[in-house]
């Protein structure tokens, strides 16, 4: 599984990448391969604030929905509404094609998500 | 405890499988490089290999067989004849349901019960115990018999490749047994559960190993893929085949769920659940299941609430974006006041609440 190095990464397979006080939110290549076929992704709306931990978009498959969840508390600035039409960009190119951009609240919480070495120490563990 | 396997398991690891637990089995979801759409669209298209050796069986034999299986079951088995299946209910007193099952036909006094792997050892002790004064014999012969299922319009060419059986004697809902099956002894049925033509084939432990490997092979000009379970729900839903727990369960009577075709309140002996059943039928039905279709972005899963004017209604049974319509439909049980085609509903999806409207339920147009 592509692990990026310049990126940060959570338990439930999301990546995130910092960019000033602006965070992308994706799903890593671990979660789109476990998902398969993406045929439905629900993208937050604009201005929407999110808690830590909190739900903020579901990334579908025929067979399930999973929740995506927020590491950072946050508002959203952006969505990639691209997905609305073309789901499967999330299993073609899952570093490339983020879901949501956020306003980060509380860096120090950064602080707290997973490095691409400690991630790739989980995978392991789950492979 | 660790989920059992299949006689087939290792042909899955070969092929790919990814393994889940369901009902107790390690079992294939889908097959790596295929996936679940795949599947789904080679068993509507081609052909599909699926493997049910998970599947209970239960042989009812004795002089009073028939009687006592229409004591048991909802459906009329007075009139089945010989080599024909059917498929029925067994409910409880109350009119819920303790499983969905077919009945293999082999003479007055000898049946085959196949029934839902989850159920298998719940199915028998019920049997056990309604059995009081029969003179029946019940075995339950789960463990010895392996089964697969071969789905779609090309099973019948793949499969007579294999015999010297001529399958056109095999009529639907029908069984042949003994059949040499490149030299394995089989019971097969024209039988299945994904809306396609197809046969069900059941041997023993060891051969069954055989049958799916010669399958396979045989199927390979046509297109076969193996299939998982993944595709077997999308293909029982889309062709409104109801799933036990989910259209129908222990809180669902078969009336309510839509199935009054295989409930024979009319026959000629009483069965369990018949008095249930009936009081239901003419007090007036409180739910039913329908299906309905989104008219807005997202896709229904089991569980979701249904809504009506702010007013919770029921609840969705069976969901999906349908691989073959590429439609967001669904089963859902509700208040039978808004049970009719055309009438406007909500779906509860996370925190949204997504239009939706009533349509037949039988949603593959064959």
């Amino acid at each position: 599984m592509k692990v990026l190095k310049d990126l940060y990464y959570t338990n439930d397979h999301e990546w995130v990448k910092i960019e000033g006080g602006e965070a992308y939110i994706g799903i890593t290549d671990f979660a789109q391969h476990n998902l398969g076929d993406i045929v439905y992704v629900e993208l937050p709306e604009i201005d929407d604030e999110f808690d830590k931990e909190e739900a903020f978009s579901a990334v579908e498959s025929v067979k399930a929905a999973s929740d995506v969840y927020l590491p950072l508390s946050g508002k959203v600035i952006a969505v990639n509404e691209a997905l609305i039409d073309d789901p499967a960009l999330l299993n073609s190119d899952p570093y490339e094609n983020w879901i949501a951009k956020f306003e980060v609240n509380d860096r120090s919480q950064i602080d707290e998500l997973m490095t691409s070495e400690e991630y790739e120490k989980l995978l392991a563990e789950e492979e | 405890m660790d989920a059992k396997k299949t006689p087939l398991y290792d042909e899955h690891l070969r092929l790919g499988g990814k393994i889940v637990d369901y009902a107790g089995w390690a079992l294939p979801v889908q097959y790596e490089g295929q996936g679940l759409v795949v599947e789904h669209e080679a068993v509507r298209n081609t052909a599909g290999l699926f493997d049910v050796s998970h599947m209970g069986e239960i042989k009812v034999t004795g002089k009073e067989s028939t009687k006592f299986l229409d004591f048991l079951l909802t459906n009329d088995i007075s009139k089945m004849v010989d080599a024909q299946i059917i498929y029925t209910f067994m409910a409880y007193e109350t009119g819920g349901v303790v499983d969905d099952l077919l009945v293999y036909k082999f003479g007055d006094e000898d049946y085959l019960l196949v029934v839902n792997a989850a159920n298998v050892c719940k199915d028998f002790d019920w049997i056990l115990k309604q059995k009081g004064k029969f003179d029946v014999a019940i075995d339950n012969i789960s463990d010895e018999i392996g089964e697969v299922a071969l789905q779609g319009p090309l099973a019948q060419k793949i499969l007579q490749k294999l015999t010297n059986y001529d399958l056109n004697d095999v009529k639907f809902f029908h069984l042949a047994n003994d059949v040499d099956i490149n030299g394995v002894k089989c019971l097969i049925s024209r039988t299945g559960y994904t809306g396609e033509d197809g046969f069900e084939i059941y041997t023993d432990n060891q051969g069954i190993v055989k049958v799916w490997k010669d399958i396979m092979e045989s199927g390979k000009e046509e297109g076969i893929k193996p299939t998982g379970l993944g595709c077997r729900d999308t293909l029982r839903f889309e062709a409104a085949l109801p799933l036990y727990g989910h259209e129908i369960s222990q809180d669902i009577n078969p009336l309510e769920g839509d199935f009054k075709f295989f409930v024979k309140l009319k026959k000629g002996s009483n069965f369990i659940g018949k008095e249930a059943l009936n009081k239901y039928y003419n007090d007036g039905m409180k739910r039913k299941l329908v299906g309905f279709e989104l008219t807005e972005r997202g896709i229904p899963r089991e569980g979701y609430e249904v809504y009506k004017d702010g007013e919770r209604i029921g609840h969705v049974t069976t969901g999906y974006l349908s691989p073959t319509l590429k439609k967001n439909i669904g089963n859902a049980l509700i208040d039978i006041r808004y049970a009719k085609l055309g009438e406007q509903i909500d779906i509860k999806i996370r925190n949204k609440y997504v239009k939706a409207k009533i349509i037949d339920r039988k949603f593959l147009k064959k």
